[in-house]
């Protein structure tokens, strides 16, 4: 009898105690798998929300997509624009324990440009030296002017990682990645979960409340919302707009949208390779006409059931660098069909490439009908996305539908896709006059200066139609009413700095 | 008996050879680049070509063939280009999963399958028959996927007794694993139970109008024993082969109920591949699943044999 008591005394203590332990987790669905983590070589959207939780970076990005102070606490631009000198937060230490300080950010750095399978190369090719000037102090040398590398820093370009665990690891970081995140990288099984837990050390852990994160990848989005509703996820991103009504009718669930920096668009053959000899390639009337006969607030409110907004331009009407002298343009058949008169044809046949997913389908089947009705005979060509991409590169296309997920920097949006030499210029348009003023703007760390000479490229982008925009969606993340203090942002990542589950 | 066995793994090696080739050539024939596919956003021409010469892409297709079938005679696989993973150690990651999938769904499939299909048999032309034959019909006609989500939506969210997707390993803990599981094998194990039950219905309704059944009527067996003990066991016959067979259907759905439940397996595995163009681990999947198949033949001919005394004589 008296052990009997004795082992109840000791079960009931062991139950006190251990409640208040018990430990706060969060289950996150993602739309995908992350690719292999490491931040030089990483690719996915995904994996960069991922990182938000695993690795800092020098700077943040606020939801008012201002930069703002994180492994960096200051920073400075010489006159002109050629050096950046920043300051390194003291005391920070990466998951291995090791500290991290100005040469650990130059190894990282150095390593981003130097790896060979590194994806960093391009968002830092202005980069000609980067040093430490002191033990806390880091400084950049430029190539030449270019204020869009604060905003690489921001993301996997600036996440700083430990030394000497990429040097152990090599190319093979992404095994075991060691950062200075307010979570440090438990275990990973592909295709089925990331799993992560609190940092102890982290050097703002007083805004962490979560004790562990599980990544899930559910790439169906109706099965990712029926584990959130069945309790298995605490949190998804990226609900179909189409499912909005059933979370906001749901009392256990809670639900934020915002207007992404991305956008969707069209991309026209204008000069890459033979298929671009056609007269759409050739005739901006026709393409004015085409863009002029699209419905863009109609397709919102029936495809995206009004979470997404009307664009003309590479950045959503809401953000600072959207050109307001260039109004989305409304829905004008009559001028459209004008103007196909006027370039000399009566109907004109396009063949339009599309990615096989069923919005992007049923997006484009109306733009099919309404383009009809000005004069466009287009047949669309649905392809899965690898070749959708391939095809669009090698410039075996005519009109090609294709979207960016959006970068912080106006820059990112635009220069590369529009500028002769352009990385990703698939549709090869050249126009020595836009180049001319795209890099100004990246020259400059005036932002009214940068404002202008976006305003005037856009103005002439606007006339020529290399790329027509249709308009930008929203993310959309849904999780229990349980889970509170999630901020959203335009970029889509998801923050944990703040967020309780309780 | 061994001889024989040895005598068809031999034989097996030249079709898992014609086998890779064909997969090969099949996939150098789809468009798209991996390269670039797994580059997505990020297509520095400077890195994709330097990944191109890593993986050696821009060698002729033969000579890409030959490397590849060099490394797998050495126990090399390759490395997947989405994540830098050996692709061996892929495979005997999801192998498992499927494996325990396609188990419990093949029990599911012969739990409803054969006691409907003997039940069907005796009870031939009454109303039971009429009614396992629309059971097992529309068994047939319900797609996987439809299936799946409104089991989810049913169990799941609306009455919340099992988790709507997911798995965990049988052995870290038994009990979850069973349950992430239960829901795709009955999905999976339903379409195969309406064919089990109809081959099983035929090969009994064969049986028992034979003449030793009459006899062993004749002599005062009970129905039971003469159903269970004479009929069965010989009817069984066919539903051997069929069952092996039906293995490779079940790897064919487990591509769609593993995508929909989310179950981290093979048929996930082979889709993301597809989908990323990464050769190397279509390449492990395909040989990896016509090796399974090849095996299930092989146990499905031997199991004759030892059902079928009479056969021992032709090995």
């Amino acid at each position: 009898m008296k052990r009997l008591t004795k082992l109840t005394t000791a079960l009931l203590a062991g139950a006190l105690f251990a409640f208040p332990a018990m430990s706060a987790e969060l289950r996150i669905g993602l739309q995908d798998d992350a690719d292999v983590l490491d931040p030089a070589q990483s690719r996915t959207f995904v994996g960069r929300i991922v990182y938000t939780a695993l690795c800092d970076k020098l700077v943040d990005v606020s939801p008012d997509l201002k930069i703002v102070p994180q492994l960096a606490t200051e920073w400075n631009w010489s006159a002109d624009a050629k050096e950046l000198t920043m300051k390194i937060r003291d005391g920070v230490k990466f998951h291995d324990g090791t500290a991290l300080d100005a040469a650990a950010v130059v190894a990282t750095i150095e390593r981003n440009i130097n790896l060979p399978e590194s994806r960093r190369k391009s968002e830092l090719a202005s980069v000609a030296k980067v040093e430490a000037t002191g033990p806390l102090e880091v400084k950049f040398t430029l190539k030449a002017p270019d204020v869009t590398l604060l905003a690489q820093l921001s993301d996997r370009a600036g996440m700083i990682v430990s030394p000497a665990a990429a040097k152990e690891l090599g190319a093979n970081f992404g095994s075991k990645p060691v950062c200075a995140g307010p979570f440090k990288f438990v275990e990973r099984v592909q295709q089925d979960r990331i799993v992560l837990e609190k940092f102890a050390d982290y050097w703002d852990k007083d805004k962490i409340f979560i004790d562990k994160v599980t990544y899930l990848p559910i790439p169906d989005t109706t099965v990712r919302l029926a584990n959130l509703r069945s309790g298995d996820l605490d949190f998804m991103e990226r609900l179909a707009p189409t499912d909005v009504a059933a979370v906001k009718s749901d009392a256990n669930l809670g639900f934020d949208s915002v207007v992404n920096i991305g956008y969707m668009a069209l991309y026209a053959n204008i000069g890459n390779g033979p298929r671009a000899d056609n007269p759409f390639g050739k005739d901006k009337r026709l393409r004015q006409a085409f863009s002029l006969a699209i419905d863009r607030d109609a397709l919102n409110q029936i495809v995206y059931e009004g979470t997404a907004v009307g664009g003309s331009q590479p950045f959503p009407p809401n953000s600072p660098w959207f050109n307001k002298a260039l109004p989305v343009p409304a829905r004008d058949v009559e001028k459209a069909k004008a103007l196909i008169k006027e370039a000399g044809f009566d109907r004109v046949p396009i063949e339009m490439q599309i990615p096989n997913n069923p919005v992007a389908q049923q997006m484009m089947q109306i733009v099919q009908s309404m383009v009809a009705e000005a004069g466009f005979d287009v047949s669309l060509k649905s392809t899965e996305f690898a070749t959708l991409l391939d095809e669009q590169t090698r410039g075996n296309y005519q009109l090609s539908r294709s979207d960016w997920s959006g970068r912080v920097d106006p820059d990112g949006n635009i220069h590369q896709f529009i500028t002769c030499k352009g990385g990703i210029n698939d549709t090869k348009y050249c126009n020595p006059e836009v180049d001319k003023l795209l890099n100004e703007a990246r020259a400059s760390t005036d932002d009214a200066v940068r404002k202008q000479k976006y305003d005037a490229a856009s103005a002439i982008l606007n006339d020529e139609l290399p790329v027509i925009y249709l308009g930008h969606q929203s993310w959309i993340w849904a999780y229990k009413k349980s889970v509170t203090g999630f901020v959203p942002s335009p970029d889509g990542m998801i923050r944990l700095q703040g967020v309780k589950k309780g | 008996m061994p001889v024989y066995i040895g005598k068809r793994l031999l034989v097996a090696i030249p079709t898992l050879l014609i086998i890779s080739v064909f997969v090969f050539s099949l996939q150098k024939l789809l468009p798209g680049d991996p390269i670039l596919a797994m580059a997505g956003e990020e297509r520095d021409p400077a890195v994709i070509e330097f990944l191109r010469d890593k993986y050696r892409l821009n060698d002729p297709v033969v000579v890409q063939y030959f490397y590849w079938l060099g490394g797998v005679l050495t126990g090399d696989f390759g490395i997947s280009l989405r994540t830098n993973q050996p692709v061996l150690e892929l495979i005997l990651q999801k192998l498992p999963v499927t494996i325990q999938l396609a188990v419990m769904a093949m029990f599911f499939a012969m739990l409803i399958g054969i006691p409907i299909g003997i039940l069907a048999a005796v009870k031939k032309n009454t109303a039971i028959d009429y009614i396992a034959n629309i059971v097992a019909l529309s068994g047939l006609s319900i797609p996987n996927f439809w299936l799946g989500i409104m089991l989810i939506l049913l169990i799941s969210v609306q009455l919340g007794w099992l988790p709507a997707s997911g798995y965990e390993s049988i052995f870290v803990d038994p009990v979850r694993s069973l349950q992430t599981m239960i829901m795709p094998a009955f999905v999976l194990g339903n379409a195969l139970a309406a064919t089990l039950m109809r081959h099983t219905r035929s090969a009994m309704v064969g049986v028992l109008s034979a003449d030793y059944i009459r006899t062993a009527r004749a002599k005062g067996l009970s129905p039971r024993e003469v159903v269970l003990s004479h009929s069965f066991r010989n009817a069984l016959l066919p539903v051997v082969t069929l069952s092996a067979l039906l293995f490779g259907e079940l790897l064919a759905g487990a591509v769609l109920t593993e995508q929909i439940f989310t179950i981290p397996g093979f048929g996930k595995l082979i889709v993301d591949a597809v989908f990323n163009r990464d050769y190397a681990v279509v390449q492990g999947v395909v040989l990896c699943t016509a090796v399974g198949f090849i095996l299930m033949n092989l146990i499905a001919d031997v199991l004759y044999v030892l059902l079928n005394p009479r056969l021992r004589a032709t090995l």
